[in-house]
């Protein structure tokens, strides 16, 4: 069914008319009656050891509640928080595990780790009495650099992992490699850092609880990605509350970008309190909080090798990375670097021979986790950096490279040398497309004008892949990830026909409402405003592994297609009862049942009434009502592509880049609503433009604290430092989920540091700079120039 | 120091008892239950607060709720005329998808018809970037927001508001 | 924050005798700097005095050769003036480029000069256009006002109720923005008058300062050429995450030739 609100449209959002009325109902907005407030007093080290906490002084202070340091949970043998993902190092040994406690007992390992807890009536109250608390503490060495981390007699972060390292992996056959790269004409080099980002979604990270005495049922409202995940690690590993007694909603959250995945010590906390209180527990983080607590992103100190024939073919890639954990192991940590990352390093080439090492290592700062793109972002810099760096040194045209090495559309499916098989793609239309777009053939003229203004302009590709929509459960298995990593739903009509779609992803700015909606308007012929989506309760919602990894559509997504297929197969049994025709010859057409060749017809909201009040229905061979369920486990994890253009000019005088021009051309798959797919794609572009110009986590050597702990010093890109984007589209259609679609969560923001990088980088090579650090601030620019110019 | 204030909030008369250190937006949020203006930084620069006060916008996160008093002040939720007519600038985002999650959205709208006003319905894309300077959004990249804003500033004037 | 006594005096006079009664009180303007640093407690004032009430403080005249700016007048409302456009077009740029439009229409020009943060702009117009400082016990003089990092000539109990501004030939501010915080992290203003040239420093220092090898060319030659070989010693600049001391120094040097071609417009 073609529609105004079906497969394609740009449907305007359902959930909105409540976000522009102001009445969205996040974790802060939830009224709680008799609430108290919690507030959570963190290390001011980055490394020491607590040698006494006196709170005798703050339980006197007005309005508090209650407090609770790291030996009273410890004492009530709450568990450690975990790591989910088992990574097997070289030798095959699990990956070193410190444990996690949700509050410092004896040790803090950074700036920002709680040590204790204060609930009091009002959150002033709790902070006042907060200032009250004296501990004694022994500063311990400490260190904050990642590039530091492993070497001798770096102060040493857990006893249980010696030498700060975590684990020594690896990918590809070494020996393989270098064979090739003796071969080799050409030989590019590249030293880099992915700088360090902190994720930064609008909404700071809340947590409510409240514990019914009665039947014993906790309810923790959490700003979660996956709430049903959360009552799990809660649940097994942590709390120990069984899951039926926990309910664990996520209201409205505001924006997520991988941070509101894990699970976290505070509401780990809120929740545990929440019964020893006795009244409902709310906390909702500062920003300040966010900037330390939350999990970071990137961090990776990198050196890549990329060996080309004479005519620029790739014959090898070598790529040394050094990852950042900060001082514990967060919930997906270990993956990031390893299975998200190295599995990309083929990119959208036929480089036959692949060869990763990554460690990864503990450092005295926030935890580090999956951040929009996780993983394939740095992939994609690397590789997308280095061939832009080996096309400038050969002297062949940057696009030309690529295409060169592009992997053919009849290479498809296209067995990588680094695990992935890719399951569809065509590249070359989508880079001719951009080139078009972006006009490409014009930019020597745009820099020749741009030279007589004093500005230097540059252009910048790059092409990208993602291996998204986490994803099939086996490989996932096999690989060492603790959990499942398929999708539920769960399609109910009510007897009056107005359906509900529950889902277990979950949505927190990525237009799921509406997107479901579709799909189940399209495929049922159930009128769009008659669809209501439930997404986010542990209680309403099937059990689902919640949004992340560009997943929902392609895995969610599926899995509504799976039960619409059932309400369809049952309505079918229900139609062919009401028309006395065999089922066989039942077809569904347009939101009604009819029988081939006859004027017979049975819309399905007269099956579903019939199955409601069975009075003229097979009860004998079919059950009453119609709420189906499904699963979806993908048999592959779907491959978007894209390539982004970026175009830029800088002021040699003081260093600031500009973007003048950006181009993206991706092909999702299948697209259901355009008009929040682009808006994604844009949103992730200025995340990654944001990584290549301005954000920058930094801690102080000397002191371990966070200097770029607030929006004074972390530069969040403001909407005048970014033009509007030119976005394009081509389709291949993913062949093995059902609805042909891939993902598009992520792309912008995994593309987007390599594009504007490498447009620097063209717009610097004629004043002699080789290499500016990520970020390209004003500052590291002008330094660039400065050093090149002496 | 605990003070009472009264002032007009969306066209109602509101009163009650505060503390010296309450800010507006505490005022609204905890002692209104008005929840749809939002706390997002505490460096007053993320603007997901912004309301208007006697008609200018202001971030009501660096304002004490003492200093509110007697003003009129106008929040997302008196935005719109009824459920059914969004204001103009509203209906704009909804129609350009300006939003995504929606926790900025309130202050982004505020901040959004305040600088319709105040350049009289007549923009370009460069003012309106420069104008959102106090307001963050990590979901859009704003694209669609200025294009919102650029449709609803002839939309306000031909609506009248 | 902590809990504070508030108060909002009606006349200037109950606001001096407020703040001169009380140990820790601190009165706030626009309270733009002020409302920040409580909500991340770094100060703790017994009293507040929310000079807000004072409506004889806020408003605009030209007053012969000067422009008369009252303490309590909104950057908003100096960056729209007709008057301020009229005769010194630099100060309203200035002041509409000031933090963002919601910091415009709180912040006042009272409070932010009285505050003299070492990133804040109006220090530098102050001290390029050779205003006057006008409080409730005196005058001072623009030279001398700025003593240091957020300390001026101001004693205790004193209020700026207004500055005045001379009219002069060319004048232009130009601003260097910290990525982060959008505060200056140089800014340069450049005023001509007859009785010379005047280049004012801001954001890179501890406190804004004169540049006067730049004052001495300029006034021989008003072009940015004539300042182009003019270096800026790095010593004693300030350096953070965003800017190196040497990387500011430079920057005076850009916005200073950009501020006088600017002004040549």
């Amino acid at each position: 069914m073609t529609s105004e609100t079906g497969i394609g449209a740009r449907v305007k959002r359902k959930e909105d008319q409540r976000f522009l009325t102001g009445t969205g109902r996040y974790v802060d907005d939830l009224p709680l009656a008799r609430a108290t407030y919690a507030y959570f007093l963190r290390s001011p080290h980055a490394h020491a050891r607590i040698k006494s906490i006196d709170v005798s002084a703050a339980k006197a202070s007005p309005g508090v509640v209650e407090i609770f340091t790291g030996k009273d949970v410890a004492d009530a043998k709450v568990g450690g928080l975990i790591c989910g993902w088992v990574v097997k190092d070289k030798h095959g040994q699990p990956h070193k595990s410190p444990p996690h406690p949700v509050m410092a007992v004896d040790t803090v390992r950074y700036v920002g780790d709680s040590v204790a807890m204060i609930i009091a009536n009002s959150y002033d109250e709790a902070k006042d009495a907060a200032e009250a608390i004296k501990i004694d503490y022994e500063v311990l060495p400490a260190n904050v650099d990642l590039a530091k981390a492993l070497a001798a007699g770096a102060p040493q972060i857990h006893a249980e992992a010696p030498g700060n390292l975590i684990y020594d992996w690896e990918l590809g056959v070494k020996a393989d490699v270098d064979a090739a790269f003796a071969k080799a004409a050409h030989v590019t080099k590249l030293d880099l850092v992915n700088n360090r980002l902190i994720p930064n979604a609008m909404e700071p990270r809340a947590a409510a609880a409240e514990y019914d005495k009665g039947t014993g049922q906790y309810t923790l409202w959490s700003t979660s990605q996956n709430p049903h995940v959360l009552r799990l690690i809660l649940s097994a590993f942590v709390l120990g509350i069984p899951e039926h007694k926990l309910r664990v909603v996520a209201p409205d959250v505001g924006g997520g970008f991988g941070s509101k995945i894990f699970c976290y010590a505070d509401e780990t906390m809120v929740c545990w309190a929440a019964s020893r209180v006795g009244r409902p527990i709310k906390w909702t983080a500062e920003r300040s909080e966010s900037f330390q607590t939350d999990c970071h992103g990137r961090d990776h100190v990198t050196h890549a090798e990329l060996a080309l024939d004479k005519d620029g073919k790739f014959l090898a890639l070598r790529v040394e990375t050094i990852a950042n954990m900060g001082a514990y192991l967060s919930t997906f940590s270990t993956a990031v670097p390893t299975y998200l990352y190295a599995t990309l390093l083929a990119g959208q080439y036929t480089t036959p021979l692949i060869y990763a090492n990554v460690k990864a290592a503990l450092t005295n700062t926030a935890p580090v986790d999956a951040y929009r793109g996780a993983g394939r972002p740095e992939a994609t810099f690397v590789i997308e950096s280095i061939v832009s760096k080996a096309a400038m040194e050969m002297k062949i045209d940057p696009a030309e490279l690529r295409r060169k090495n592009f992997i053919p559309s009849t290479a498809f499916p296209y067995q990588t040398p680094v695990a992935l098989q890719y399951d569809s793609g065509n590249y070359p239309p989508i880079i001719d497309e951009a080139i078009k777009i972006a006009d490409y053939k014009g930019f020597e003229g745009r820099r020749a004008e741009a030279k007589s203004r004093g500005k230097l302009r540059g252009i910048g590709f790059s092409s990208y892949i993602e291996a998204c929509g986490l994803g099939p459960s086996q490989v996932i298995g096999q690989l060492g990830g603790g959990v499942g990593q398929w999708e539920s739903a769960q399609i109910k009509f009510n007897p009056t026909g107005n359906v509900q779609v529950l889902t277990g992803s979950h949505s927190h700015g990525q237009g799921h409402e509406t997107t479901f909606a579709q799909l189940v308007s399209d495929r049922l012929g159930v009128p769009i405003d008659q669809i209501e989506v439930v997404h986010g309760d542990t209680a309403t919602t099937p059990f689902g592994m919640g949004t992340y990894g560009s997943r929902s559509l392609a895995v969610g997504g599926s899995a509504i297609m799976k039960a619409a297929d059932k309400v369809i197969a049952k309505g079918k049994r229900i139609a062919a009862h009401l028309m006395e025709a065999s089922v066989a010859d039942v077809v569904f057409e347009g939101g009604t049942f009819k029988v081939a060749g006859t004027d017979k017809a049975v819309p399905l909201g007269a099956a579903v009434f019939a199955a409601y009040v069975p009075h003229n229905y097979p009860l004998a061979e079919l059950e009453p009502g119609m709420d189906e369920n499904a699963f979806y486990d993908p048999s592959n994890f779907v491959y978007p592509a894209g390539t982004q253009i970026c175009e830029v000019e800088v002021d040699p005088d003081t260093g600031e880049v500009e973007i003048v021009s950006f181009t993206a051309v991706d092909d999702f798959g299948n697209i259901i609503n355009p008009m929040i797919v682009e808006g994604q794609v844009h949103g992730g572009i200025v995340q990654g433009v944001g990584q290549a110009l301005m954000e920058n986590a930094v801690y102080d050597e000397a002191t371990g604290q966070l200097v770029s702990g607030s929006y004074m010093d972390y530069t969040m890109p403001r909407a005048d430092d970014v033009p509007s984007f030119k976005v394009g589209y081509k389709v291949t259609p993913c062949p093995h989920n059902p609805l042909g679609v891939k993902g598009c969560g992520e792309a912008g923001a995994i593309a987007a540091p390599a594009a504007v990088m490498n447009a620097v980088h063209d717009a610097l090579a004629p004043v002699g700079v080789g290499h500016v650090p990520m970020p390209a601030t004003p500052l590291n620019v002008w330094q660039a120039i400065h050093g090149a110019a002496k | 120091m605990t003070i009472n204030v009264a002032m007009t909030v969306n066209g109602k008369a509101v009163s009650g008892k505060v503390e010296a250190r309450t800010l507006l937006v505490q005022f609204l949020r905890e002692h209104l239950g008005m929840t749809g203006t939002h706390v997002g930084c505490d460096t007053s620069q993320c603007g997901a607060c912004v309301v208007h006060v006697d008609g200018k916008s202001i971030k009501s996160c660096t304002l004490l709720a003492v200093q509110a008093e007697g003003t009129k002040v106008l929040t997302i939720e008196g935005v719109a005329e009824s459920a059914e007519k969004l204001h103009p600038m509203q209906e704009a985002f909804r129609e350009n998808h300006a939003l995504q999650c929606g926790f900025c959205t309130p202050g982004m709208v505020m901040s959004a018809i305040d600088m319709v006003k105040r350049h009289n319905y007549q923009l370009d894309e460069t003012t309106v970037r420069r104008e959102l300077e106090g307001n963050l959004c990590r979901c859009t990249g704003y694209h669609n927001i200025v294009k919102a804003i650029l449709a609803a500033a002839p939309a306000m004037k031909s609506a009248g508001v | 924050m902590y809990d504070f006594t508030y108060h909002r005096p009606k006349t200037l006079a109950d606001a001096v005798n407020l703040l001169k009664g009380k140990d820790e009180a601190r009165p706030m303007s626009g309270g733009m700097t002020l409302i920040p640093t409580l909500k991340q407690r770094l100060a703790r004032p017994s009293d507040v005095i929310d000079l807000g009430g004072l409506k004889e403080l806020a408003g605009i005249k030209v007053e012969g050769n000067n422009v008369v700016i009252g303490g309590m007048t909104r950057h908003a409302d100096v960056a729209s003036s007709a008057d301020v456009k009229a005769a010194i077009p630099a100060l309203a740029h200035l002041a509409g480029h000031i933090g963002d439009p919601q910091v415009r229409n709180r912040g006042t020009i009272g409070g932010s000069v009285a505050n003299n943060d070492p990133a804040a702009d109006y220090p530098a117009a102050v001290l390029a256009l050779g205003a006057t400082v006008t409080t409730n016990t005196g005058k001072h003089a623009a030279d001398g006002f700025f003593k240091g990092l957020f300390e001026t000539a101001l004693g205790e109990g004193e209020l700026i109720t207004s500055i005045s501004f001379p009219k002069v030939e060319k004048a232009a501010y130009m601003k260097f923005p910290n990525p982060a915080s959008r505060y200056a992290m140089v800014g340069v203003f450049v005023a001509k008058s007859a009785s010379g040239v005047r280049v004012a420093v801001t954001g890179a220092g501890s406190c804004v300062f004169r540049v006067k090898a730049m004052e001495d060319a300029l006034a021989k030659d008003f072009s940015s050429a004539a300042i182009k070989d003019i270096k800026i010693p790095a010593d004693g600049l300030n350096s953070d995450i965003h800017g190196s001391a040497e990387y500011r120094a430079h920057l005076v040097g850009v916005m200073a030739r950009r501020a006088v071609d600017a002004a040549n417009k």
